[in-house]
């Protein structure tokens, strides 16, 4: 008998019981739809966090201080700019103040930074100046606005040359930061940019405790790591004293984990696909015997166990099969939904598709073997008196 | 044609031994039209099974145009029962889901004839048994004869030698029986062996030859001139 008949034939007997084929149908619909829309999410949330950060620059190595017994300061800091493999450092103070503008009022946090703030952080300054080496040598009480600050204070007025205050200080604007997408470590637009010492003496402090160096490529971040660890252990002599922190190790890291996460959810939805095919062997074991007297009557005018083994592997595997395309559709469909109501990216591949459509149809053809396997082996003179 | 040797058949079920058949020899020579009566339990249905290829006997020589048949293996079987034999049973045993000619295409499909003969043959075995207009019907859209003649194009549409019809007329009435051994009369005219089992003796009586059974042994043969 040939396969085209014997696909007409598996198709007719799934229409003659339409109810029974769509509630079979429906697990894999669901297994597959969720195989995709989860490992399409997990994908999209990885690219957007690797994204961001990777957008911070992966040459990137943040320095944080924990021990406050040592002086730690400025000239300490910028010494690091002379490590090889490092192409620029800025230190970073950081506290929360109020700012008044006229009767404005706002709280906001204020970043003692030098000059190589802008470069280091990928920065743009939106108009105005930014602070140079000589606002941060001679202690100038001069500020830089992030884009949402400057609106607070100053609504539509231009805000370069105006006094504010800070905790009381008379400080003047120098510019603004062009307005960029928030990152994970918090806020871009909400903050005041001060010169660094001016900010250590605002604070009452000569110790810096965060700096961030950038490396002079990507390359040479783990050069500059090691050489940064010296640095600070020769000063500190102690290495708990210090935490020295590589993006690219974060960005492996993040990417290890979103990984993991992507993988998980998608074996959670396999489970849920294997389920599915579970339902379809027993609905088969149900047709089976079911369909007992029609198996006997096909063995007794001729078909071979070949016959009867393929047009019931044939059913299962059309079932799946129709099964797993509705579920990509589905699929593609709530991914776009998702994409477009919510800030979540779902990123979709061509492989996680074939892949969900494959496992779905080897589910079939899986499941579908026992039973028709036990159609096959029917005796005909057992299966004609069946009733 | 077909000879059947000291043929026996024997059930076990659980402990117990139950010998169907014990020891049946028989000849029917090819154009023959033979019936085989006996009352229920005699044994004819398991000696129908045998001679359809259906089952194996336990015990004895089976030869069916010389070839002994019962050492062939299942796949063997299935194709002399596509080829040598038609079957028409009491209760028609049409597939419900497939219409007449979807019924009567069947055996053709499992022999993997072409598409285009395929049509032909089916065409023509409807046609002779008169159901030209009803191709496209489901058996249960057809009344008990009209299935039965279904039944008959689908023995028929195969060329086979042999029909082997088991109580033929069992579920019909007595117009619709006397149409069904009309055809089947006619059949044998045209050269077809004929195997009719029944526990009729007004039916079994159209036969050439009458054989009976009882309690698994052949006891009498009566032959016609």
């Amino acid at each position: 008998m040939n396969i085209k008949n014997t696909v007409k034939m598996a198709f007719k007997s799934i229409f003659a019981n339409k109810m029974r084929t769509f509630l079979t149908m429906l697990g894999i619909i669901i297994g597959v739809f969720s195989v995709i829309v989860l490992v399409s999410l997990g994908q999209g949330t990885t690219a957007s966090v690797t994204e961001s950060i990777e957008s911070m620059g992966s040459n990137i190595i943040n320095v944080t201080i924990t021990d406050k017994s040592k002086t730690f300061d400025y000239d300490d800091a910028m010494e690091i700019e002379n490590l090889e493999g490092v192409m620029q450092v800025t230190p970073t103070v950081t506290s929360n103040v109020t700012a008044k503008y006229g009767l404005e009022n706002i709280n906001v946090n204020a970043e003692g930074v030098n000059e190589n703030y802008l470069e280091i952080n990928n920065f743009e300054l939106g108009y105005g100046r930014f602070i140079s080496p000589i606002d941060v040598d001679y202690r100038n009480k001069v500020a830089v606005l992030g884009t949402d600050t400057a609106e607070d204070l100053f609504g539509k007025i231009d805000p370069i040359g105006e006094q504010i205050s800070l905790n009381g200080e008379k400080y003047t604007v120098i510019g603004v930061l062009e307005s960029k997408e928030d990152s994970v470590y918090g806020s871009n637009n909400e903050k005041i940019v001060i010169p660094v010492i001016t900010a250590m003496r605002q604070m009452k402090t000569n110790t810096i405790s965060s700096i961030t160096v950038q490396a002079e490529s990507s390359e040479m971040s783990d050069v500059a790591v090691e050489n940064l660890k010296d640095y600070l252990f020769d000063i500190f002599e102690d290495e708990d004293s210090y935490f020295v922190f590589n993006q690219a190790d974060l960005l492996s890291t993040i990417d290890e984990v979103t990984g993991m996460l992507t993988l998980m959810l998608g074996g959670i939805a396999a489970i849920s696909l294997v389920v599915g095919g579970i339902g379809i062997m027993n609905i088969m074991l149900v047709t089976v015997s079911e369909r007992t007297r029609e198996i006997g009557i096909r063995k007794a005018i001729g078909a071979q166990r070949r016959d009867i083994l393929i047009q019931f592997l044939i059913e299962s595997s059309v079932i799946s099969c129709f099964g797993g395309i509705i579920g990509i559709i589905f699929g593609i469909v709530v991914n776009n939904l998702i994409s477009s109501l919510m800030d979540i990216k779902a990123v979709m591949n061509i492989q996680v598709i074939l892949l969900a459509f494959g496992f779905s149809l080897g589910v079939g053809i899986f499941f579908g073997m026992y039973p028709a396997n036990k159609a096959s082996k029917l005796k005909p003179v057992d299966a004609l008196r069946y009733e | 044609m077909i000879n059947v040797k000291d043929v026996t058949k024997t059930y076990i079920m659980g402990s117990i031994e139950l010998q169907v058949l014990k020891g049946i020899s028989l000849d029917i020579e090819e154009g023959n039209f033979v019936s085989i009566i006996g009352p229920s339990g005699s044994g004819k249905s398991t000696l129908m099974n045998i001679l359809g290829c259906l089952d194996i006997p336990s015990t004895g020589e089976y030869y069916l145009d010389g070839k002994e048949i019962s050492t062939y293996n299942e796949s063997q079987l299935a194709k002399i029962r596509n080829e040598k034999i038609g079957f028409i049973f009491q209760k028609f045993n049409l597939l419900p889901k497939l219409t007449a000619y979807e019924n009567v295409e069947l055996p053709l499909i499992y022999r993997g004839v072409k598409t285009k003969e395929r049509k032909e043959r089916t065409i023509s075995a409807l046609d002779s048994v008169g159901l030209s207009n009803r191709f496209h019907h489901k058996p249960t859209e057809l009344s008990g004869g009209q299935q039965q003649r279904v039944a008959i194009a689908r023995a028929l549409v195969g060329a086979p030698p042999i029909l082997l019809a088991d109580e033929p007329t069992g579920n019909l009435d007595s117009k619709s029986g006397e149409e069904v051994m009309n055809i089947i009369q006619k059949l044998n005219r045209q050269g077809k062996t004929i195997i009719l089992i029944t526990h009729d003796n007004e039916i079994a009586k159209q036969a050439g030859r009458i054989i009976s059974i009882k309690d698994g042994l052949l006891t009498n043969e009566v032959v016609k001139q």
